[in-house]
Parts: structure tokens; sequence; C-alpha cells
């Protein structure tokens, strides 16, 4: 990990960030290097859009130290924003313009030239595949639709930062596929992506690190894989009783894995070898209706360290 | 402060180019609304009021004392109009305004750049206002042409404040207050339609302190070509005016920074 704020895209120490007496980020640490592609993974309301909010230098920091492209977003705002490109949880997109219109005057606001903007926005057009409706209006597009728009436009200046706050929730499957597709291709580019998400299968697929946030606070950090290791184990055996016996099986299971969750309706087992202790279990003559071995993800790694309980 | 200026002029360019799409129906009602306006009450009403004429109006047929006072009646509602919506679309349904800060738009110069895209459609709507004025025949001096200038101010006194109340606010519930208990009342008893000598005494210094009384004096003075005769209350007025406009135009700095730097 890049200690030094010089050779660092984002540097935080301390980083606090409080609204009157609530405390939403908690003298937090992080450090993002060129190039990488990094994730800040968490629950509702763990702190991850207001860091994001101080990362893009719209929101003042409380306390602590940050540096975003080696410059101080209290004194050099617009300066860092120039730089980035800021891909928004709730679309901001001007409804009333067409898909281009909203490329072109996007492009002004960062002072560029109009032939050059509408050269930007014709590339971008096409890369998030949209050229084919240029000329519509942004509210009849689906919400796939709109969120490229939104990733083509915090595009057009270039930026050696793209800042993502859950680009894919609400999105089908098609559309989150096609997305990570586009992003997968920037960070070829050498574009840094920095992205806030709850969804376990894009953190995977897309960050080369990251940090676990619950309540304010950093619970964890490191790469997906290193995550698991560290959290879970190589394989979750997943089974489930009739009804009623799981109740009768405590501590007839405790010898067999690593750590033993038990959920009202399964019992998941934690182990490197999910195959051998499904064959263990057989052994002892327990007959689970359904058992399933899978390999451990990044959510078991979310869900042992912020918790089962509901967030609110 | 250049920089300061382009950015502003960016914010501008994006209201003007979500214009192009209306320009057409808004010239045309920026237009009709005049020519209504002083054919029904200058004209209609104008018939009945000439028919017994009184000092009260200045010795002049109705419609010369009502065009002035109407334009900067109809400026002041139009800058109040431009000045809720917009600014409440920009920055809780659209979130436009939002947009606009994640790039290097601060949001001074988002509220500098909603004023200034204010005043040019002041500009557009009493130019429009004045040349229907001059071919009703309701103008008694060139100076009129100075009315245009006139009413921008008179605009922009409310655009201010208005703009400011709205950044604070999270729906669009109190607009509806701002117009019945505001604008409506202004419009009819700030002298537009009669002196505001007819108002009972008491009520008279309410209207001073209004900016739309200030500014219905200064275009029907222009319109009458007796500004110049009295230049001290001419200063006056104006400075009235110009308080509203730059005290406005702080509070609406302030307020959208408030509301936007969190």
């Amino acid at each position: 990990m890049p200690e030094s704020p010089t050779t660092s895209l984002i540097h935080a120490r301390g980083l606090t960030k409080r609204f009157g007496t609530f405390t939403a980020v908690d003298a937090v640490d992080f450090d993002v290097a060129p190039g990488e592609a990094f994730g800040f993974l968490g629950p509702n309301g763990a702190g991850k859009t207001s860091t994001m909010r101080m990362i893009g230098g719209v929101s003042p920091v409380t306390e602590g130290t940050l540096s975003v492209l080696g410059l101080d977003p209290a004194i050099h705002g617009p300066q860092i924003r120039a730089r980035l490109g800021v891909v928004p949880q709730q679309d901001t997109l001007d409804n009333e313009l067409t898909v281009r219109e909203n490329l072109l005057i996007y492009g002004r606001y960062f002072g560029l030239a109009r032939p050059e903007v509408a050269r930007r926005a014709d590339e971008l057009l096409e890369f998030a595949q949209l050229t084919e409706r240029r000329a519509d209006q942004v509210e009849p597009l689906s919400g796939g639709m709109k969120r490229r728009l939104t990733i083509a436009r915090a595009l057009i200046n270039e930026p050696q930062l793209l800042l993502l706050d859950e680009p894919t929730t609400g999105l089908d499957p098609q559309a989150r596929h096609l997305l990570w597709d586009r992003l997968y291709r920037l960070k070829q580019q050498g574009v840094t992506l920095v992205l806030t998400t709850h969804y376990m299968d894009e953190a995977e697929q897309l960050c080369d690190r990251l940090v676990v946030m619950d309540k304010a606070r950093i619970v964890a950090e490191g790469s997906p894989r290193d995550l698991i290791e560290r959290y879970s184990s190589r394989e979750v055996t997943e089974m489930r009783f009739p009804v009623g016996i799981q109740e009768t099986l405590d501590g007839r299971l405790d010898d067999l894995a690593e750590r033993i969750e038990w959920l009202p309706d399964r019992v998941l087992l934690y182990a490197d070898d999910g195959e051998a202790v499904a064959v263990a279990v057989h052994d002892r003559g327990l007959r689970p209706e359904t058992v399933l071995v899978r390999r451990s993800t990044l959510e078991d790694v979310f869900l042992r360290l912020t918790g089962r309980t509901l967030i609110e | 402060m250049t920089a300061m200026v382009g950015t502003i002029g960016r914010v501008f360019e994006h209201r003007a180019l979500s214009y192009r799409r209306t320009w057409r129906s808004s010239i045309f009602t920026s237009f009709l609304s005049p020519v209504f306006f002083l054919a029904a009450m200058g004209l209609g009403l104008g018939g009945l009021v000439d028919a017994s004429p009184s000092d009260a109006l200045g010795g002049v047929p109705y419609v010369v004392f009502l065009a002035p006072g109407l334009l900067a009646a109809t400026v002041m509602q139009t800058a109040a109009f431009e000045s809720t919506f917009p600014m409440l679309g920009g920055l809780v349904w659209n979130r436009i305004f939002h947009a606009m800060h994640a790039t290097p738009i601060e949001p001074r110069d988002i509220a500098l750049g909603h004023l200034a895209w204010i005043a040019v459609r002041m500009t557009m709507i009493s130019t429009i206002f004045v040349a229907v004025i001059v071919v009703f025949g309701a103008a008694r001096s060139w100076e009129v042409v100075l009315g245009v200038p006139a009413a921008v101010l008179t605009g922009m006194a409310f655009a201010g404040p208005i703009s400011a109340f709205s950044a604070t606010q999270k729906t669009m519930d109190k607009f509806n207050a701002v117009f019945r208990f505001g604008v409506t009342p202004l419009f009819l008893f700030s002298g537009t339609f009669f002196p505001v000598e007819q108002l009972p005494v008491f009520l008279q210094p309410i209207a001073w302190v209004t900016p739309l009384f200030h500014g219905v004096a200064v275009t029907r003075a222009l319109s009458l070509g007796t500004a110049f005769d009295d230049p001290l209350g001419l200063v006056v007025h104006l400075g009235v005016l110009l308080a509203f406009v730059v005290g406005g135009g702080w509070l609406t700095v302030r307020a959208v920074e408030r509301r936007m730097i969190r």
C-alpha cells in the first residue's frame, strides 16, 4: 500500500466528517494509487457517500488530512474537480436536453472549447453505446442508458480519477454487466477508479483493493482475495435440515469447520474443503435436505464484519 | 476574476441552451401579454376612466398612465416565477446544480449565473413590452426606452430576495404563498393601476418600502418624460432598487452556498 502522499492519488489520514453531532465518517485512513480500482464497501449509512463527497471536493473535511491529486480540496476544490469525473448515486442529468446536449453542456462546464467538446461527445456516445439515441430526450431512457450517459458525461474532461457512487444500483443484470465492461475498459486505459458499492460481486469484479466501512469507520482493508482469506474460509458448506432437526444438532458439528454460523433456516460451515465437510456430516448419520458447497465470497466477509442485522 | 466570469458564463450558457427549446412560445407570450393587458385595461377600462378625467392620473389618458406601470409589474411577475421553480429545480428536482458543482463551477457561480440569466430574460421581456407601449401610442417621451433598464432593475430587485428564499426550500409548498401574499398584492397595490395616494393613508408607507412602487415610479416618469425633472426623486428610487438588487444577490449567493456546501 502506498504510504506517501506524493505517490498516492488520494491520501487520507484521520479523515472525519460530522454533521452537527452526527459523525458520518470517523477518522479513516486510506490511500489510492494511480491506476488502481479502489472500492468502498459497506452497508447503507456506513459513510461511503460522505467520504466520496469529500474526495470530490464538494463537501468540506471536518477533521484530518485529505489530499486529492496532491492538492488540498479546501483550497483547490475547482482545480481538483477539473481533473475528476463524478458519477453520483442519484442521476443529475438534464431531462430537458437531449442525450448529446447533456454531454456538450457538461464539457462546457469544464471550459472546453465547443469543437473539442463535440468531438469528445461523439466518441463517448460510441463508448456508452448511445450513438443511436443521441438526439433523443433523456427522460424516456432506461435506467441502464441513463447510467451509461452519466458515466460518459463524467469522462468528458478526460479525468485522471473517476468517482462512482453505487454505479449499478437499481440496474438489471444485463445493464450491470455492460457497465462493468465499460468500467473495466477505462481501467485498462489507466483511469483510476474509486467506487462505492454494496454489491459484493461488483466489488470482486472491479476492485483491486477495497476497504469495508461500517458505522463510519474502516473495519478491514485489502484485495478481495486477501479479505476472503483473512475473514472467511476457502469454501462454505450450506446445509438445510428438515424442520425441527437443526435445533437438535447443537455441538455435533463443531469440530467439522473453522467456524459455524447458525441461521434460522440453515447452517453455514466455513472450511477449506467443503466437500469433505459434507461427507463428514453424512458419515455422522445426518441427512440434510439440501447441501450446497460453494467458494467463499466477499459477501461472507461483509456479513462477518458488518453483521446480519438489517440496517435501515 | 476572469475565471469567475467564465464559470458564471457557463451556468448562464446552460440556461440559454434549455431556453432554445421554448424560445418561440416564450417570445410570443412576452408579446401577447402586454397587448392583451393594454387593450383590455388601457383601452377598455381606460375608456371609462377617461370619461371622467381625474387629476390623480396627472392629466394623461389612462393607457398612458397604466402602460409603464404594467411594464414594471409584469417584469416583477416573471422575475418571481424565474426565481422560484428553476432554483428549486436545480437544487432538488433535477439536481442540475449538483452536476455543475462536480465540475470547476462553484455554488457562487451557480447563484450568479442563475441571476444573470434572469436579467437577460427581463431585458427580452421589457424590450418587447416597451415596443408595444410605443405602438399603442402610450409613451409620451423617447425616454421610454430607458424604461428597459429600469424595468430590469425592478425585476432583479425581486429576483435576488426570492431566489435566496427559494434556495432555502425543500419543496414548492411555500411558493404559492409567495405569489398569493407577495407578488399579487404588490401587482395590485404598488401604483400600477392607480396612484398609491388612492390607498388609505396608513397603507401608503407599506407601498413605499416595496421595490415595485419605486420601479413603477421610475418607468412611469420615463414614459411621461418627467423623470429628469426631479433628479433627487429619481436617485432615491433607483437607490432603493439597487439596494434590493445587491442585497438580494448577496443573499442568493449565501443561500446557495449554504445549501450546496455541506
